[in-house]
């Protein structure tokens, strides 16, 4: 780590000598995107010395058990559910879908962003996305848990559901009916939670690899031993795995696009007004993508300043993102729009009227919250200044993840509690079950996330390797020496 | 016949750089090594080329597409079963055969069953898992392999191996070190 004093003040880009910020790596002068002055050592000490310690953080113990005592209300909440029925919840008629299928929507969109992550920005090259892959599909894994839980609840005796949801041969001679969009969720749901947890395995290989050789405890040392499947990065097995990485990426972003896709044909295969249009796919997939970016961030922010991992995770990661939003922002946007000018277009009195309810009927100060976190506030993130200031994204997180919440809940709510007859109107009111509910699967994503930053190596850093001046072999770089100059 | 599971394994050297590792590669290949492996921290292609790496032997994408299409054919063949024949619904009047609806299981499991083959087979062609390899007992390949490493292995196995000439050969790509690996 020689060079390391380079960095002025960590979290602070690199500057050059005249003061400006400066991304060049300054023995090589090629651009990087994490901070200069590491090496292969340095890196897989950094990566490796959040897990392979004794110490846990004391961060680490307070919000592991603030996220223990909401998972235990989830449970809480749940096990009354299957005691009660779905009737604790606040669904009645005409608002039948309320929670449930909100938060559902809504946790599987926050997962979207850890595919796109490893895989669309792997198979465009951006290589920037190494830092954040791992954690952003962690990230993904346990929002589908907690996603994939808020169907299976809502059919109230989720045992006795298996045999609608999965085709098996039972006594009943009953099969399931594939044209309901509600099958087409088991698969998609299904298929998206298992490729997320091979692609996220096969990713983990060489670094548990890593994690077998660094580790002193003889448990450690056997369960990653276990778990490398005795990866020894052989280059013939490195050509292997880089295709079957590239494959499974060229797998998930179909999977991907095709999950929300799947999930908006819940809405718009009905015949509802406000859920039956075409929009529905592209803008649900660009709503999942904005969502997603925007739990990284909350998630990033707090990891890189807690555990000092600001020379990994860089400005020039958040100033990406904050990109990546504008641009998914402006396709919700449009998406809005589209719904506006159909509303009108469609001379449908019924789409009319629901337009109108849901931007002035009383739960108009829901589409206000959405128009205002998605659409308003966000636009901030045109100045450079504001996408590298720290305090200033974490709230810009925030408000876009609750940005896009309340547009679920607009979607799911406003257009079916004012429907075709006016004596069947009605509205929806959340119970302390829905709220407690709703926390509660926050407090099992957050605890699943902690034990995943105890328990394994958050960075890639068989990848972030690759980021490092001198790892490839190309003439135009000076030799790889730099790269292990500790090693001399 | 099974290889003999005592004695030499190999003689593995040890390199700093990747440039140093591919150019020991291919300086053994010319010289008529074929029995050897590379081993490096992140992936080096250029050293798998030097070993005589072809994308013939790379099967994966093969394996993939092979699960792919029987995932998406097994998914909506059992649709078509299901709908059709075991359990026929008649809904408003619709088509039994409603195949639009059925692309998007079998899409679904095209997918899942392409990734799983992807995955699973990487590493049966790896020959993984093996959790125990006889490189595992060189100390220096433990702490390097690794991290930040790499390394050259001839094998006992290959036909030009003799362990005084082979280190010779070894040395004279001035590499960090030299150790014989034991079964």
């Amino acid at each position: 780590m020689a060079t390391k004093d380079i960095i002025p003040t960590p979290g602070q880009p690199p500057v050059n000598k005249a003061g400006e910020p400066d991304w060049r790596e300054p023995r090589t002068g090629e651009y990087t995107v994490i901070a200069p002055g590491h090496t292969f050592g340095s890196i897989t000490e950094e990566i490796v010395r959040v897990v392979l310690t004794k110490q846990t953080p004391w961060f680490w113990w307070f919000g592991f058990a603030i996220a223990s005592g909401l998972a235990t209300m989830l449970l809480a909440c749940v096990t009354w559910l299957f005691l009660k029925g779905t009737g604790v919840w606040g669904i009645t008629m005409p608002v039948a879908w309320g929670f449930a299928i909100i938060n559902f929507v809504w946790w599987i969109g926050i997962g979207h962003a850890g595919t796109l992550i490893s895989a669309i920005l792997l198979l465009f090259k951006q290589s920037w996305r190494n830092s954040i892959n791992r954690f952003a599909e962690a990230m993904t894994l346990f929002a589908v848990v907690c996603a994939g839980m808020y169907p299976i609840i809502h059919t109230g005796r989720p045992w006795l559901a298996i045999y609608w949801l999965f085709p098996y041969p039972n006594s009943m001679n009953v099969w399931p009916q594939f044209r309901s969009p509600l099958m087409w969720d088991v698969f998609a749901v299904s298929t998206y939670a298992t490729i997320s947890v091979v692609f996220w395995y096969v990713g983990l290989i060489p670094d548990l690899g890593t994690m077998r050789d660094k580790a002193r405890h003889p448990v450690a040392k056997y369960a990653y031993g276990l778990l490398s499947v005795g990866w020894r990065g052989s280059v013939r097995h490195w050509m292997r795995y880089e295709t079957a990485s590239l494959l499974l990426a060229g797998l998930a972003t179909p999977l991907v696009l095709s999950v929300h896709t799947v999930i908006s044909f819940d809405f718009a295969v009905a015949l509802m007004p406000g859920w039956h249009t075409t929009i529905f796919p592209p803008y649900f997939v660009a709503g999942a993508i904005y969502s997603g970016f925007a739990m990284v961030i909350t998630l990033a922010i707090p990891i890189r300043k807690l555990y000092h991992l600001e020379d990994l995770i860089t400005l020039r990661h958040i100033d990406n993102m904050a990109k990546v939003m504008l641009a998914t922002g402006w396709i919700v946007a449009y998406g809005y729009g589209t719904e506006v000018f159909m509303a009108w277009y469609s001379a449908s009195k019924w789409e009319y009227f629901m337009m109108w309810n849901r931007m002035f009927g009383p739960m108009g100060w829901s589409y206000a919250v959405l128009i205002t976190c998605n659409i308003a506030l966000p636009q901030l993130m045109w100045f450079r200044k504001l996408r590298i200031n720290i305090p200033f994204m974490f709230v810009m997180s925030l408000i876009i993840n609750s940005g896009m919440w309340f547009e679920r809940f607009v979607i799911v709510v406003t257009s079916l509690y004012r429907d075709y007859l006016p004596s069947s109107w009605g509205t929806y009111k959340a119970t302390r079950i829905d709220y407690g509910t709703f926390l509660g699967t926050w407090g099992l994503f957050t605890v699943l996330f902690f034990l995943f930053i105890r328990l394994l190596p958050m960075i890639p850093m068989s990848e972030i390797r690759m980021l490092l001046p001198g790892t490839k072999l190309s003439p135009d770089f000076p030799t790889a020496e730099v790269a292990s100059e500790e090693a001399h | 016949m099974a290889p003999p599971r005592e004695g030499l394994y190999g003689l593995l050297a040890e390199f700093n750089t990747p440039a140093e590792l591919v150019n020991a590669t291919e300086a053994a290949y010319a010289a008529g090594y074929r029995r050897m492996d590379a081993f490096s921290p992140y992936p080096v292609e250029e050293a798998a080329t030097a070993l005589g790496w072809t994308s013939k032997q790379d099967r994966v994408s093969l394996i993939c597409l092979l699960g792919g299409i029987l995932g998406g054919l097994a998914m909506y063949n059992l649709e078509t079963w299901v709908s059709v024949f075991a359990y026929p619904l008649n809904i408003g009047g619709r088509p039994l055969y409603s195949w639009v609806a059925f692309i998007i299981p079998a899409y679904e499991w095209t997918i899942l069953w392409a990734g799983l083959s992807a995955a699973f087979g990487m590493l049966a062609l790896n020959g993984l898992p093996s959790p125990y390899h006889p490189l595992f007992n060189a100390p220096n390949f433990r702490q390097g392999a690794s991290v930040d490493k790499f390394f050259l292995c001839l094998e006992a196995m290959d036909p030009k191996f003799s362990p005084a000439d082979s280190r010779l050969f070894l040395e004279a790509q001035h590499p960090a070190s030299i150790v014989e690996v034991e079964y």
